[in-house]
């Protein structure tokens, strides 16, 4: 085999992993962009250094997320002052909040239990602590 | 023969020189001393993250947040950029054979420039992260601090842009008439893929400094959205300049990779034209990908996609370096001295935060990633994995190119093993901890969390085997500076040919090379 050759081949498998890798999380991640029709949509609103939640039904909460297990939730994310991002690391939910914006990001989720929240962007003197939880309820 | 430290001479008479070896030689000491002086920080930090919930060390957050935010600025400013350029200013020259830099009096004047930068920064000790994201940059940020930041950076990026200038216009208009660009040796290429990246990043972040300023005093609103205006904008005028940035601290390293290879493995290099045809490849493909950086901030789909396209598209070339370095190798009657065992540690560091990095740019796996320490120990695996490897390997291999002595070659192989270890378990660590979640840039972790804590631990201990390893690094360059073995000028490392740089490199008419 020639020199070149050797090279080329390397390239094109290269390539061909790229193209498998690209592909693949083309279709993931469209399937999780898809937020079905039912989903409840919850108003998530980060600010230095507490998350604050409202339900559709109009019920506050502050800290602590309380949702029903199977259920599918749309977060709608707004932010106060500085960029934070919303994050749950069991449910992989995570989005910046950028003031001036609503994002969004949504999830089902399928275990009860209690689960942390944070900041994942760098938000001053308490971006530490941020922290907050959830509570998925396992009622029908 | 005339060298730098070995025939004594009053320091101001290197300090004030325009000759691109004693630039070069300021360049390198500057950017030397802020690597040490922004490993101290990065000790700091680790030992702290020992004992969650103690405020060990740092006793609170703000004092932490500083020390992170020096620690980047440093490192990344203050040493990738200077080295890269002192070693620039020491062989580019020499290898376009031409007798200095093109222009003397810029190039000490953008050398200058880096302490002043340096001093700024210091002594602002700003606490906005080195990302310096608005709003939180522009209402939230404290005092002088980020003021002397912005206009510390402001410095530095006027500096990197005259010496980029410089080094174009010394390649590619100095360089010999017999010589044709594409023989110029590959590290002269790659300085001059950077400087031209650099004349294209470098404005857009000037600009949003210029507006970060503004926004500051209350005379603007570009990034601030209770004045009508919006983060997202500076995110995109910052990641421009930055992610080719990434590519600008990079391939110089590989540029001293591209020396050091072949002339340990004894063996003429595998292909010149395909080196120079990655470095051109990632010159340009390293403007299409900043969106990476912004997955996350509600970007539509098919922005989504468009960016994980140019960022895949970059790792074809990467492999092409990969592969040249390996042919190369292949077959050849290898010598492991020190450049020689930092130039392969480099490359295979190299190759695992490139895959660790095709991991990222997978849309849906960078939600899970990023923001997390798997990104800190990403981009450590090519800070320190990568470019320090390449740095310390080409200032060993031109050591006594400067100084006339050789360094302590137990001491560096030393140095060597511990700085392996110890980046393999910080930085591989710090993958596994943002797997577990673990935010970035944070003070304290909850100590009921017994992972993050074992992890955090194994790294720290890892940090203090990496910093022992630059401690050796420390003693080896002021112990033999001046009072290492006299080397042999004609074939230091004694691998049978000869050295590659003329010492007589001094001489303004040296043609040598």
């Amino acid at each position: 085999m020639g020199h070149d050759t050797a090279e080329w081949v390397m390239v094109g498998v290269v390539i061909a992993i790229l193209l498998y890798v690209g592909v693949d999380s083309w279709v993931v991640q469209k399937e999780v962009e898809d937020v079905p029709a039912d989903a409840e949509t919850i108003k998530v609103t980060g600010q230095q250094w507490f998350w604050s939640f409202e339900h559709q039904d109009g019920t506050k909460e502050i800290s602590t997320l309380h949702v029903k297990k199977g259920h599918a939730y749309n977060f709608e994310i707004y932010g106060k002052d500085v960029m934070h991002s919303f994050n749950i690391p069991d449910y992989v939910v995570f989005e910046d909040v950028v003031p001036g914006h609503v994002n969004h990001a949504w999830f089902a989720p399928d275990q009860a239990g209690e689960f942390p929240i944070q900041c994942r962007e760098y938000c001053g003197l308490l971006h530490y602590n941020m922290r907050g939880s959830l509570v998925v309820e396992d009622t029908p | 023969m005339v060298l730098e430290l070995k025939k004594s001479r009053p320091i101001w008479q290197i300090m004030f020189s325009t000759h691109h070896t004693d630039v070069g030689l300021l360049y390198t000491v500057t950017g030397l001393t802020f690597l040490f002086m922004a490993g101290v920080l990065a000790m700091l930090i680790r030992t702290h993250l020992f004992f969650p919930g103690q405020n060990f060390l740092i006793s609170d957050s703000v004092t932490f947040n500083r020390i992170f935010t020096v620690h980047g600025l440093t490192m990344l400013f203050l040493f990738a950029l200077p080295v890269a350029n002192g070693i620039g200013n020491y062989l580019v020259p020499l290898m376009v054979r031409y007798k200095d830099m093109a222009y003397p009096k810029l190039n000490a004047i953008a050398f200058w420039m880096n302490p002043i930068g340096g001093v700024l920064l210091w002594l602002g000790f700003s606490d906005t992260s080195w990302v310096s994201y608005a709003p939180y940059s522009v209402i939230r940020a404290p005092g002088p601090a980020a003021d002397m930041m912005i206009f510390g950076l402001k410095i530095l990026g006027v500096s990197s842009i005259l010496s980029s200038i410089n080094f174009i216009v010394t390649i590619l208009k100095c360089k010999h008439p017999d010589l044709p660009l594409r023989k110029v040796p590959l590290f002269a290429w790659s300085m001059l893929t950077v400087s031209l990246m650099t004349l294209v990043a470098m404005p857009s972040y000037a600009a949003a400094l210029i507006m970060l300023l503004t926004d500051r005093l209350g005379v603007s609103g570009f990034f601030n959205p209770t004045a009508g205006g919006d983060p997202i904008a500076y995110l995109h005028l910052f990641w421009f300049t930055f992610h080719p940035e990434v590519y600008i601290f990079l391939l110089p390293a590989i540029g001293m990779m591209y020396e050091l290879i072949p002339r340990f493995s004894r063996k003429p290099l595998y292909s010149q034209g395909s080196g120079v045809f990655a470095f051109v490849m990632l010159g340009m493909i390293g403007f299409a990908s900043w969106g990476h950086h912004m997955y996350s901030t509600g970007m539509d789909f098919t922005t989504k996609v468009v960016f994980m396209i140019g960022t895949l598209a970059a790792v074809p070339a990467s492999g092409m370096h990969v592969f040249n370095f390996l042919a190369t190798m292949w077959g050849g009657r290898i010598k492991f001295a020190a450049p020689m065992l930092f130039a392969v540690g480099g490359i295979a560091l190299f190759f695992s935060a490139g895959a660790g990095g095709v991991l990222n740019s997978a849309m849906p796996l960078d939600f899970i990633s990023h923001g997390t320490y798997w990104v800190v120990g990403h981009m450590h695996l090519f800070l320190t994995g990568t470019i320090a490897f390449g740095f310390v390997g080409m200032v060993y291999y031109i050591f006594p190119f400067i100084t006339g002595r050789m360094y302590n070659e137990k001491l560096a192989k030393i140095h060597f093993i511990m700085m392996l270890w110890g980046t393999v378990q910080v930085f591989f660590t710090q993958h596994l901890l943002g797997l577990e979640g673990m935010p970035r840039r944070i003070y304290d972790y909850p100590p009921e969390y017994t992972s993050w804590v074992q992890l955090n631990q194994i790294a720290t201990v890892g940090a203090w085997i990496l910093g022992g390893g630059f401690l050796a690094f420390l003693i080896n360059l002021i112990y033999s500076s001046s009072k290492g073995k006299e080397a042999n000028m004609d074939d230091p490392f004694d691998l049978g040919g000869k050295y590659y740089y003329p010492h007589t490199a001094k001489n303004p008419h040296h043609i040598g090379y």
